[in-house]
This record gives structure tokens, sequence and C-alpha cells, in this order.
């Protein structure tokens, strides 16, 4: 069964993500002859005597001009195993915002080290927005081996300290593997170059990764977006039809099970999963389906339908980590509009608890948060929702920060305090590791 | 159960995400539209939009921006489709720009870049604030960098460098008077996931998109019908040639591909197997320059 993986890059700017990137995709045969035929005519009118595979991944024009990459940009390649969605994000250490933004759905973050340099404070920035983000799995891959004449004991280091530095950040899959992009060592295929590594390449450790989670193993979460009430526009069959549509946040949800709504607190029992292609049994994450009850309830978008066996409870004062993105900062008093799922709610910022530290992963006190910081606040709602520890669920831990006027998103948040104590953090993720 | 039975393929994967999408723009904006041109794929983003709201009907209008340079299949299958669902259709034509004076014919008579402006009177005259697109980001560079809601301001324009963080699924689709937002549920879908999911849904495509035997003649590597608007020039050959149609977009800058493929498994077996860009192969348009879909984005093209 052919199995989607979303991957996400990090690195510095001349770490050669863009190379490794364009080697990925030659090497994996998803370059297509008229895109290598467009780099090679560039790399001749450059002068350069062998194609630049980086050009595969300069989009726009802007960026060939200036050299820079702007925002991220998504690839596509397959094997005859996997599929791949490969988020590549700009390196340049003022937009964190788009690692945030490609890391926050990505099932593994590819991160890039120059072996040359070693473990840096922008490695140190992306294994914390790795970690603060949750995601499940990080391939370090240390670049440029052949610079070093592929000498084990300066991989070894280096690998050492990134592993140490990740551990302390609470990440415990992490593997290491020593590459040359720009001469695809260890990219598709192993390199007889590296005879003392016995590991994969990076395209068979990707292969292999498992997907996100096992969803069933989560409670049932499922956001309300829609209810699907067609009346006489769709037949007599349909006339008294009502159904809630949504997307399975996390979790399994079979027919016959009891459900309680959040945040009204009502139960009732599922009757029906239904969908365009007939009925289900059982639906799990992400599936999109339409829920049916036993009971005519006062439900509608904005709504969290949960198994009643795990109910979360319901807050108005949200404690939260945040990456904050907009240009101007965030200052104590500020109205914003929090998404939560599909509901949206007015947000006042209370205060300001402190900002990470990304070089040792402490919270320092702070006034305000400024582009690219992330940082902890306290937020008082308007309304009450059904928040969780985005620690213990990626899905109903998550929420955007917007701006009322402009509709503008300006933050990234996570609710709980998982940064405030690393070494918590830690023991939480060992723990979750352990029961998982 | 075993752990499988809790994995979703590829593309019921694919399919999952566009549904959530596309219930997402009901719910958040006042006037969607969805551009269907009779292309695959907007007609497999319309049966996405059935799926999404079954049983009850597609809640939004079609928009098709007619250059008047249209292959009579394609129009035929849009109009039985709309019919078929009791759909709304607006359409925006270029033809009647041209003939008013509004747009001027290009000397080269290709009209994919006159589109733009019909297209953006057709959002404001419909007061449409929400506009699903079929484009997908393995299509072009320009479109490797879209989000899936994407932020136009009164012109249509995007602008690479100011885009909205797209975090988790939480989309925001927030604006202002007189912005829209563009939406691409098929962001994430790749050529062969379209044939694929074609062939597993039995989605009918116009013909054309199977080989036959057509009248054509080859220019600038391109294999272009012989039609009212396309027609040879001096030196240029007809000949009869079984192909087929990879995109189908403006007949006059749209070329086929020599194809022995009849069938849908037929043409996922090429598709696997090609070696040359959808794009690349068959849209003259977009080989005018590096940044020509870039640059019509920007003007607020797709």
């Amino acid at each position: 069964m052919a199995t989607l993986l979303r991957l996400a890059t990090a690195g510095s700017v001349d770490d050669g993500k863009s190379t490794l990137v364009g080697r990925l995709l030659y090497d994996s045969k998803s370059v297509l002859a008229d895109q290598m035929e467009a780099v090679e005519r560039v790399s001749t009118d450059r002068g350069l005597g062998t194609a630049d595979l980086a050009l595969l991944t300069d989009g726009l024009r802007s960026e060939r001009e200036q050299g820079i990459t702007i925002d991220v940009a998504y690839r596509y390649f397959a094997t005859p195993k996997r599929s791949f969605i490969l988020a590549d994000c700009p390196g340049h250490v003022q937009y964190t915002r788009n690692t945030v933004t490609g890391a926050s759905t990505a099932d593994c973050v590819v991160l890039l080290v120059d072996v040359r340099h070693g473990l840096q404070e922008q490695t140190q920035r992306h294994l914390a927005v790795a970690s603060l983000l949750r995601v499940p799995h990080v391939v370090v891959v240390v670049n440029k081996i052949d610079l070093v004449d592929f000498d084990e004991e300066t991989y070894e280091r280096v690998s050492a300290a990134v592993l140490e530095s990740a551990r302390s950040l609470g990440l415990y899959d992490v593997a290491t593997i020593p590459v040359s992009a720009l001469e695809g060592d260890n990219v598709v295929e192993r390199s007889s170059r590296t005879p003392w590594y016995d590991g994969q390449s990076l395209l068979e450790h990707l292969e292999k990764l498992s997907p996100i989670g096992e969803p069933h193993s989560e409670p049932l979460r499922f956001p309300v977006q829609l209810v699907i009430r067609p009346q006489q526009a769709a037949g007599d069959e349909f006339r008294d039809y009502r159904g809630y549509a949504g997307q399975v946040a996390s979790g399994l949800v079979r027919v016959g099970d009891p459900i309680t709504v959040q945040p009204s607190g009502r139960t009732s029992t599922v009757v029906g999963i239904d969908t365009a292609d007939g009925p289900l049994d059982a639906a799990f994450a992400p599936q999109s389906v339409t829920l049916r009850l036993a009971d005519d309830i006062d439900i509608s978008r904005g709504d969290l339908i949960v198994t009643s066996r795990s109910v979360p409870p319901v807050t108005q004062d949200i404690d939260g980590t945040i990456a904050w993105l907009a240009e101007r900062p965030l200052v104590p008093g500020a109205k914003v509009l929090l998404k939560h799922g599909t509901k949206t709610v007015q947000a006042m910022v209370k205060a300001i608890s402190g900002k990470l530290d990304l070089d040792d992963a402490r919270l320092l006190p702070a006034e305000s948060l400024a582009l690219n910081d992330i940082g902890h606040v306290n937020l008082r709602l308007a309304s009450p929702i059904p928040a969780e520890e985005y620690l213990h669920s990626r899905s109903t831990g998550a929420f955007l920060l917007i701006d009322p006027q402009e509709g503008s998103t300006l933050a990234a948040g996570m609710v709980g305090d998982a940064l405030l104590d690393t070494k918590a953090a830690v023991e939480a993720v060992a723990e979750a590791t352990v029961l998982a | 159960m075993t752990l499988n039975d809790y994995r979703l393929t590829q593309l019921q994967w694919l399919e999952s995400e566009a549904i959530h999408i596309i219930r997402e723009v009901i719910a958040e904006f006042e006037r969607p539209v969805l551009l269907f041109s009779g292309g695959k794929d907007s007609i497999v983003m319309l049966h996405l939009a059935v799926k999404a709201f079954w049983p009850s009907p597609v809640p939004f209008p079609v928009l098709h921006v007619d250059t008047g340079h249209n292959f009579p299949e394609v129009l035929a299958y849009r109009d039985a489709t709309v019919e078929r669902l009791g759909l709304r259709l607006e359409v925006s034509s270029v033809q009647d720009y041209i003939d008013d004076g509004r747009l001027r014919e290009r000397s080269d008579g290709m009209r994919n870049t006159l589109q733009t402006q019909p297209l953006l009177d057709g959002i404001t005259e419909g007061k449409f604030d929400a506009v699903f697109g079929g484009g997908r980001r393995d299509e072009e560079k320009a479109r490797a960098k879209e989000r899936v809601f994407s932020l136009r301001d009164e012109f249509g324009q995007w602008d690479p460098r100011n885009q909205r963080p797209e975090l988790w699924n939480l989309y925001n689709g927030r604006h202002t008077p007189g912005q829209h937002v563009r939406v691409f549920p098929l962001s994430n879908w790749t050529e062969l996931d379209v044939w694929q999911y074609i062939g597993q849904e039995g989605i009918a495509l116009p013909e054309l998109y199977y080989a036959h035997q057509r009248e054509v003649y080859e220019r600038d590597g391109m294999l272009l019908a012989v039609g009212p608007v396309s027609m040879p020039r001096d030196g240029e050959t007809v000949e009869k040639r079984q192909v087929r149609y990879r995109t189908v977009g403006d007949m006059s800058c749209t070329g086929a591909v020599e194809s022995d493929a009849l069938t849908v498994d037929d043409v996922i077996a090429e598709v696997a197997a090609t070696r040359i860009t959808e794009r690349g192969a068959t849209r003259a348009d977009d080989r005018t320059s590096e940044a020509a879909m870039e640059d019509r984005k920007k003007e607020g093209y797709f």
C-alpha cells in the first residue's frame, strides 16, 4: 500500500540544502527531461561545467536574480515504496516562520549540518522548532563529508554533538547520516566512500520511517465543520437527514460509540458514519466523514465531538507557547482572534511570561515578542474551548492567532507550557514514548 | 483489524484533505465559486465537491473563463456536467472583450494571457470572495510556492513574498473588502495522483484525453490541432496522427502528444513512464519565458 510521508527541510543558508533536495529528486529519478534541460541551459549560461542541481529548486524570478530562497516550496517525489511531500524551507535565520510552517505538518524534519562547521546556533534553533512542534522524526544530514575526506572521526564528533543537543530538547527519534549532496554519497545509494558507516542512505531511511503515530491509539476528536441538512433539495429520502461533517482529528469512531459534544457537554451515540461512497462501520484520523447521532441535540460548526470515555475539559484561560510570525511585536493587552479546530474566538493576551532562548531552550523574561520569537503567553478567551496540551495532542493542542482587523496570521500556538521547563518536557516525551 | 486498516492510502489521504479544504471554504466564506474549465483537474475538483456535501447538492456556482478557442468536446462536457449536477454556470468570455474593444488580440493569436481581465471582472461582478482553482504545486515552479489558501488583493495579484504562513490544517480565510482568496484543494496532488483517482472513481472525461486520430501540424516541437482558430502556416504540413491531450486549454496554444493510450489504465502507465512534464510538453504559453507562469500569477491569473 503506497503511503504518504510529509517532510520539511531545515538548515543554515550554505549547508547545501537546495543541492540536497535537487540530488534527492534527481537520483530518485523524479526530475523530468524538460526540467533537467532547463537546469543544464541555465548552468551553461552561468559558465558552470556541470549542471547545478540547486537550480531545480530555485523557483521564482526574484529568487534566481538574488540567489536567495523566499518562501516554502513544495516538491513531490515517489519511490515504488512511498510518496513524499517535501516542504523545502528557506534557511535564513529570519525565516524561522517558514520552518514553523513546514514543520507543523511534517512527519519528519530533514536537518542539514555542514560537517566542517558542526553544531550551529541555527541547528539548535531548528531542533528546538522540531521539538516544540512535536515532529515525530528528525534526520540530520551531516553534509559535505567529501570536504573532510570522508573522515569517520569528524563525522562522529558532529553526530555526537547534534544527538546530545537533540536529546536535551526532548527529541529521541533522531538519526544522523554522512552525506555529500553535491556528489550523491548516501543520498539515494549507499556510498562506498564511507565504508565505516553501516547505516542506510537518506532515501532508504525515509522510506522506512513509520508515518505519524497510530491514530487509533489517541482518543476521538472530531471538530464539526458543517451541519449537512439537505431538506427538500436531495429528495424525500434525505428530507430529515442531519449529519455533522468534519475530518477526524485524532482517534477512531465506530457506530454505537457514546460521544460528548464540547463545549456544551451534551451526550449522544453515533448511529451512522456516512460518506458519498456509502456508510462506514468505523472512521479514523484523518478521514473526512459525516457523523449522524441518535439524539437531536444542538451542534454547530466549532463544536468538538469527542469520545465520552475521554472528555477534554473546557477553559477560557489558555497558557500557550507561540511562535510569533508578524512584523509588529506582540505586547500584553493585545486583542486577537484565536482559531482552534473549526472554532474562532476573541482572545486577549493577559501576559507574556517569557521568551525562549533557543540556544539552551530556557525561558528568559520578556516584555514583548518580536518576529520569529518563540515565547510563552497567557490568553483569556471570550468563550470556552476544549483545549488540550499540544504535548499530548498535535491536533487539538494547536491554534492560530489572527489579527482581527487585517485578518493576517500572527502566530502559531501550542497549548501548554512544555518549554517552560525543558526537563519536564523531556520526561513527558520519554513517558509518552514508553506508553506508545 | 490490522494496523494497515487504520492507515489511509495515498489517494484516500489526498481525497480526505481536499474534502476538508472544500468544506472549510463553504463554512467560512460568503460567496465561493469554482473555476471550471472542463479540464481534468477542475473535473476532479468538482467530483470532490459533490462528495464533500453529499447528500446535499454542491452549494456554489461554477465560473468558466471562455477564451473562445475551446475544444468543442470540452464545451459539450461542461454543459452536460452543469446540467447533470444542477449547477449555475457563469461565463466570462474573452471573445466579448475582444469584440467590444476592451482587449486586443495578440499577434500570435494566443489567448491564455488574455484571460486575466475577464477572470478578475467575473470575480468582481459575482462578488465572489473565494475562488476554487484546480492548480497543483507539481505543475510548475511558481505554483510550487503557492499556499492552499492564497490571498489576493483587489487587483487579484499574488505576492510570493507576503504569503500567510499556513500551519497544521488550520486555514485562515480572513480577508478585507475587495480582497478574495484563491483556494487550491488539489495542491498536494500530482498528475499521476489525478489520473489514478480518475481511474479509481470511474470519472468520465472529455474524449480528447484519450488517444484518437486527429489532423495536426508541428510547431515549435508541439502538435497543434487544425481548427478554425489554429491553422497551419506556410511550410507546416498537416498529418493525421494518433494523439491525446495531457491538458486542455486554449486550442491555439495547447499541444497534443502522440499516444496509444485508449483507456485510463493506459494513460496511467503512460504518465508514470513519461520523461516530460505536463506543461513542458503541451503548453506554448508557458514556454514564452522562464517565469511566464509566475508573471501571469502576479497579474492575477491562476
